[in-house]
């Protein structure tokens, strides 16, 4: 079987065999047609690809691979009234393009996980959580943070419009092999310091662009420590830097992850699973084309001070002078990064105030990440600097998880909104949004200009620091702050 | 999609570096259902300010945009390359683009012409007073001083361009392979069908 499928026996890196597992066909200039696994679906960027297959006649390939879900555009506020009945939608733009999916998806015969259903959530928290994002799988969709599920050792990369109505048609993609980069991280992480505060250091050492044409495989002592959720958070990120995917090859940890969810294989299939599951590791004497070694123990909590994710400083630094940069393109970003950022090179990234704080994202919205920042705020209360501070779980299975917890008290009591699940104020789509010239400290993945709304100023931080700058209102390191983070 | 080979006239001397597709279409306008009409909402936070390059009467209705490193980096919104193909946009010529986008472009009929920095620095001059040409079938980019830059560009994509080819149509003649391919699957990872199902 391994013969029929093509895989050849030399040394092959994780990607080589998954990417090789998954080739239906090589044509002569060496692009691949590829098949897709698992397609996940949001409301934004499915419309006009259900329109294209409508006008040309054509069917889903392969509905029982698809899962359609909405989140960019739901507002985070109550979905049913006390009754029990769904409330509306305001904006009616949002409200037709919701109206859309909810009516394309049984149209083709997809699975839908509607807005009031207590599995709904951000695409890359519930594929996840339902056991439908599985390891070996190719997975995509139109979204680029679908680089998340390479956290569960999948090729999961997002794609256009025009990518997702092909791969509804055919249930594959056109494609030219990536080249790799292995991102090696050992040793221990440090107190307060944690997946998100990785990723935001990887990302400053290769650059935003650094992984542009990569997938990156993270490995190392640091990265096996790292739990499902933690490794979702590192793997997410890989976009920011560049990278189209990332992979984490997957373990017991994995496997001990997806036993029992959903819609995760069971019995005998289950067995066979994580037999074939066992073989995704990268061969000895396998080679990349580049390789980038961390330590962990350098690492401290990070913050962004720039509008690119690749503008990051530890907690402890201060804003770095446009001049300190070699490159004269990248003194000229600097100096409008921070004309917009409202920064003057020099001052401690400590003493930045802040008036907004967004827990949430795909990339931080997972039940540990409400756990740290729950730690942090217990028996505290925002500062009265802080207009805004909004807790959003990934999903609402996350949100009734955290609510048997009791951390939507802590939230509450510290004086934080707990709202309904979506992607919320990661990307000023939907009613979240930081208002112009303020400042928030986002445990999302952008800090680029006008992301969280026009002119909002976003500095990128882990779910503990976002917590303890709820506190003092201020940029801060959670390790002088305390709590269990 | 119509077939694309050559593209000529003034560019817009850009040049910044890592322009994510959230400046090039903020996401308040990726609302619409349709494809069509995003060109107003292209590079909406730089258009608000005066005397910005994309509403100089100098430039208006240039077909090529000369960018920086890492164009088209961020969020996978295809609604980036339909927003520069609205605003009239035919090729983008950068020293390098993010993965996502210059896919988005392809399939849109924009070019994403590579050029190294010192060739984007020359254009980026040229574009003040003259007219740029990008010629896809002999993969170059010249201008009326005698400046001649090559391009790669991959063989495939290139002859879709050129061909106008519907991507979609191809693959699904290739039916054949892809049961193929479904059936070898089901054997080796029973588990994988209907995921969704479940």
């Amino acid at each position: 079987m391994l013969k029929a499928l093509g895989m050849a026996s030399r040394p092959r890196t994780l990607y080589e065999k998954i990417w090789d597992a998954h080739v239906v066909d090589q044509r002569a200039d060496g692009t691949c047609l590829v098949f897709i696994d698992r397609h996940l679906v949001h409301e934004v960027t499915s419309p006009q690809a259900f329109e294209g297959l409508r006008v040309a006649g054509r069917k889903v390939r392969r509905p029982d691979l698809t899962l359609a879900v909405p989140d960019h555009n739901l507002p985070t506020t109550p979905r049913k009234d006390a009754a029990g009945n769904r409330l509306p939608i305001a904006d009616p733009e949002s409200a037709q393009q919701l109206a859309a999916l909810e009516q394309n998806a049984p149209a083709f015969g997809i699975r839908y996980i509607g807005a009031t259903d207590r599995e709904q959530g951000i695409v890359h928290v519930v594929g996840p959580e339902q056991g439908f994002s599985l390891p070996g799988t190719t997975i995509v969709c139109g979204d680029s943070h679908t680089a998340c599920h390479g956290g569960l050792g999948a090729l999961a990369f997002g794609i256009g419009t025009s990518e997702v109505e092909h791969v509804l048609a055919t249930q594959t993609l056109l494609l030219t092999p990536s080249k790799t980069m292995e991102v090696r991280v050992e040793g221990a992480l440090g107190p307060g310091v944690t997946a998100k505060d990785l990723a935001l250091e990887i990302i400053r050492r290769i650059g935003a662009a650094g992984g542009t044409g990569h997938v990156i495989e993270y490995t190392g002592s640091t990265i096996r420590a790292l739990s499902v959720e933690g490794r979702l958070t590192v793997s997410n990120m890989s976009i920011e830097g560049g990278a189209r995917a990332g992979l984490i090859a997957p373990d017991d940890v994995t496997f001990a992850y997806l036993k029992g969810r959903p819609m995760a294989p069971k019995g005998a299939d289950w067995d066979a699973a994580v037999s074939y599951w066992r073989t995704l590791v990268t061969d000895p004497g396998a080679t990349y084309d580049r390789t980038v070694l961390i330590d962990a123990a350098e690492i401290a909590p990070n913050v962004t001070w720039g509008t690119s994710p690749e503008d990051v400083v530890p907690i402890t630094g201060v804003v770095p002078d446009p001049m300190d940069f070699a490159d004269p393109s990248k003194q000229e970003a600097a100096r409008k990064s921070l004309a917009y950022m409202g920064l003057e090179p020099g001052m401690r990234m400590q003493d930045v105030a802040v008036e907004n704080i967004f827990i949430g994202s795909c990339t931080n919205s997972r039940i540990e990440d409400l756990r740290a920042a729950a730690a942090v705020l217990k028996g505290r209360k925002k500062a009265p600097g802080v207009k805004w501070a909004i807790v959003v779980p990934g999903s609402g299975l996350v949100k009734e998880q955290a609510e048997a917890e009791g951390l939507d008290r802590v939230f509450k009591d510290a004086g934080l909104e707990w709202r309904e699940p979506g992607c919320s104020a990661c990307l000023g789509m939907n009613p979240d949004k930081v208002p112009p010239g303020e400042r928030s400290a986002s445990t999302s993945n952008r800090n680029f200009v006008g992301r969280q709304g026009p002119g909002a100023r976003t500095h990128l931080v882990s779910p503990a620091m976002a917590a303890a700058a709820a506190v003092t209102g201020r940029l801060s390191d959670v390790r002088e702050l305390g709590g269990d983070a | 999609m119509d077939p694309v080979n050559h593209v000529e006239g003034k560019a817009y001397p850009f040049g910044r570096k890592n322009v994510d597709t959230d400046v090039i279409i903020p996401a308040h306008w990726l609302k619409t259902i349709s494809r069509i009409g995003l060109g107003r909402g292209a590079f909406e936070a730089l258009r608000a300010e005066p005397g910005n390059l994309f509403d100089d009467p100098a430039y208006a209705g240039s077909p090529i945009l000369i960018a920086g490193d890492n164009f088209g980096c961020g969020s996978s919104r295809e609604h980036a390359a339909w927003a520069l193909g609205d605003m009239g946009i035919k090729a983008v010529i950068a020293p390098s683009f993010s993965d996502i986008f210059s896919g988005n472009a392809f399939k849109n009929g924009i070019l994403t012409v590579v050029l190294p920095q010192e060739a984007i620095d020359r254009l980026m001059e040229v574009a003040k007073t003259d007219e740029i040409h990008v010629d896809l079938e002999n993969q170059t980019v010249t201008t009326p001083f005698q400046d001649r830059f090559s391009f790669e560009i991959d063989p495939f994509r290139k002859q879709c361009l050129m061909g106008g080819l519907d991507e979609i149509g191809m693959t699904m003649a290739m039916d054949g392979q892809i049961s193929n391919y479904e059936q070898r699957a089901a054997a080796a990872w029973p588990w994988q069908a209907g995921g969704a199902n479940a």
